[in-house]
């Protein structure tokens, strides 16, 4: 599949080049008055006359998009691409490693837990199985410490299970911490009572069975104080906010910022990815196709060929002719996102009339009517459908003008449109989720392309956040950069005011005629 | 013109003599006034120092019997008929002005155009 896929590519990549080609071609035809004015060149101009650029735009957008999605962004409707091979075959070898891991950390953890239950249970039955002749009877103060030693038992266990027992949000690099530490305090504190019991008591085969109870129930009441030390580590350190980052996608720009509380640099990472899910507008990589045939044009213009070897009287013609050719570029993108702008509001007046009417032919039927009239009733699905070819064209050529159009299969948005109807939902709403580029969650599962991140950074990534941290989030598209600063230390005082205080006075300017 | 609470005032003043004209059922003399201790003196135009509350003309009526006697917009009123007008509230400036029973007020008057002639007039020739 390697084979074929690849091979799919390189065709599409020669027809965008024989097209690039035939176009300089035609301008350079077009232009041959012009380039006797001007001195040189000899290479491909890139350099667009006011008149041609409607044109050019439109042929670059015909290019944009049918054929070189793949060279942008790595998927097309119909094929696979070289980066998803590489991104399954990554995918493929890390979840093998990962899942290793978890189940290794998992076996640990339960390991440590049923060690940690049977413990003060195995503290209070050793003693009558070993030597129940010598073991003096238990009274009533012993048998209400068995009450309380199964009760703290049972609220340690709802007490573990609520704050271990989640399932696991993300796979981080390197060992959480904190984790890793309480697990070693625990493993140390129940080995140190074994060591305690296993000498001064299974040794001695000590009769005193309170003390023995009474040593359990310590045990189960230390391990519940190690439990509210892992809440505090674990969950509440974090919670007061102490930095705030920026968080900045390398791609277009786009910035948010957050507050954090004292994280490690991928704990910090994780939440940012999470806030980041949410909040982003998705990343649509045929948005920025405009300025990279842009920066393609400003490099084709400085190719320099140098044939006469009269090298210096080349390069100041050549510089000459740079400098005039750079005096034209902002014009035309001017002008192009003048006329971006106008198609684009056309085109949305357009659909969101006709999504209008489209509605209008929808009535919900009330219970009553259901009953008398079951002739053509039809459910949200069907409804969709039955109303959604009357829109269908106006959406599809906004999306287009958009280039939004590879975010939403027509099978998407008939599910919204059922959605909307179900729910009441005016075509105002229904038509919220297309005018504006919502943020990566709400687009189909595909569209979450990025689940494999790769953090990084000069510090290590358990250090702790500080001020000045720079890391960088990347994944197969585009790389967040985060920045991190110091929430500075807040000085506050007070100032009373005494309600009476408030008083005015009239100031008057009149003027009396006598 | 600067007054200072307590302190003699001294002016050069003129002493301008009005004739009310009668105008249906009053008597009017064809002047405006601003100014008085009830008011704000920041907002005066014509006073030189800003914190002057005395009695400004403010406007002369053209034509009228204040400006046949050579009264000027900016003058600052200081007696009229032997009544003080540099401590007195708007309205009660207003009442002195117009009174019913009297048709002539004879009224001192300061400028500054007439401090700057006697300071001129004393420059020149010096004694």
């Amino acid at each position: 599949m390697n084979q074929v896929t690849l091979i799919i590519k390189i065709h599409l990549r020669n027809s965008f080049l024989y097209a690039k080609i035939c176009r300089d071609h035609h301008k350079s035809r077009s232009k041959d008055s012009r380039s006797e004015k001007s001195v040189t060149i000899n290479t491909p101009p890139a350099e667009p006359l006011l008149g041609d650029s409607a044109v050019r735009s439109e042929q670059l957008q015909d290019d944009n998009w049918g054929e070189t999605t793949t060279a942008v962004t790595g998927t097309s409707e119909h094929s696979l691409s070289q980066e998803d091979i590489v991104r399954i075959t990554k995918d493929l070898e890390d979840s093998v490693g990962l899942n290793c891991r978890r189940y290794f950390t998992l076996t640990l953890a339960v390991i440590l837990g049923l060690l940690v239950f049977l413990t003060p249970l195995a503290f209070l039955v050793l003693p009558h199985l070993l030597w129940p002749e010598k073991l003096q009877s238990c009274g009533t103060a012993c048998e209400g410490l068995f009450i309380s030693v199964a009760f703290k038992l049972l609220i340690l266990l709802l007490a573990v299970w609520a704050l271990f027992f989640r399932p696991p949000r993300a796979g981080l690099p390197r060992v959480f911490v904190f984790r890793a530490l309480l697990a070693v305090l625990v493993l140390l504190f129940v080995v140190s009572y074994w060591l305690f019991y296993g000498v001064r008591i299974l040794d001695t085969q000590d009769d005193n069975y309170q003390g023995i109870v009474q040593y359990a129930v310590s045990l189960v009441d230390a391990l519940l104080f190690i439990h509210y030390l892992a809440i505090v580590l674990l969950e509440l350190r974090q919670l007061q906010p102490c930095f705030s980052v920026c968080v900045t996608r390398s791609t277009d720009g786009e910035t948010r910022h957050y507050n954090l509380g004292q994280l490690s640099i991928q704990r910090a990472a994780l939440a940012i990815l999470e806030h980041y899910y949410c909040d982003f507008p998705v990343h649509n990589p045929a948005l920025l196709s405009a300025s990279k045939s842009r920066a393609a044009k400003h490099l084709a213009g400085l190719k320099v060929y140098n044939v006469d070897g009269m090298a210096h009287s080349q390069s100041r013609a050549m510089i000459a002719a740079a400098a005039r050719r750079r005096d034209t570029s902002h014009n035309e993108l001017y002008y192009e996102e003048a006329e971006h702008e106008r198609r684009v509001r056309k085109r949305r007046a357009r659909l969101v009339v006709a999504v209008e009417e489209a509605f209008t032919h929808i009535k919900r039927m009330q219970e009553e009517e259901q009953k008398k009239a079951p002739g053509d009733v039809m459910d949200p699905r069907e409804a969709a459908q039955a109303i959604f070819p009357s829109m269908a064209r106006a959406l599809q050529k906004y999306l287009r003008t958009t280039k939004q159009q590879h975010c939403h299969s027509m099978e998407s948005i008939q599910q919204h449109l059922a959605f909307c109807i179900t729910n009441n939902m005016t075509p105002k709403a229904f038509l919220e989720s297309y005018l504006t580029p919502g943020p990566t969650l709400q687009y189909s599962r595909d569209h979450w392309l990025a689940r494999q991140w790769t953090l990084i950074s000069e510090a290590s990534v358990t250090s702790g956040l500080k001020d000045g941290t720079i890391f960088l989030l990347k994944c197969v598209d585009f790389s967040l950069v985060v920045i991190s600063k110091k929430i500075p230390y807040i000085q506050m005082s007070e100032e009373y005011i005494d309600p009476k205080s408030h008083k005015f006075v009239l100031r008057l300017q009149s003027e009396t005629s006598v | 013109m600067a007054y200072i609470p307590g302190q003699p005032l001294t002016a050069v003043v003129e002493k301008i003599e009005i004739q009310k004209l009668r105008q249906g059922d009053n008597l009017i003399l064809g002047f405006s006034i601003g100014g008085g201790i009830d008011q704000d003196p920041a907002q005066n135009p014509f006073s030189q120092d800003k914190s002057d509350k005395g009695i400004y003309v403010t406007r002369v009526s053209p034509g009228g019997p204040a400006e046949q006697a050579c009264l000027r917009e900016g003058d600052k009123i200081l007696q009229v008929n032997g009544w003080d007008m540099t401590v007195v509230t708007h309205d009660q400036a207003r009442k002195r002005l117009t009174k019913k029973s009297e048709c002539v007020v004879r009224l001192l008057v300061t400028r500054k155009s007439l401090e700057d002639a006697v300071k001129h007039a004393m420059y020149d020739h010096p004694k």
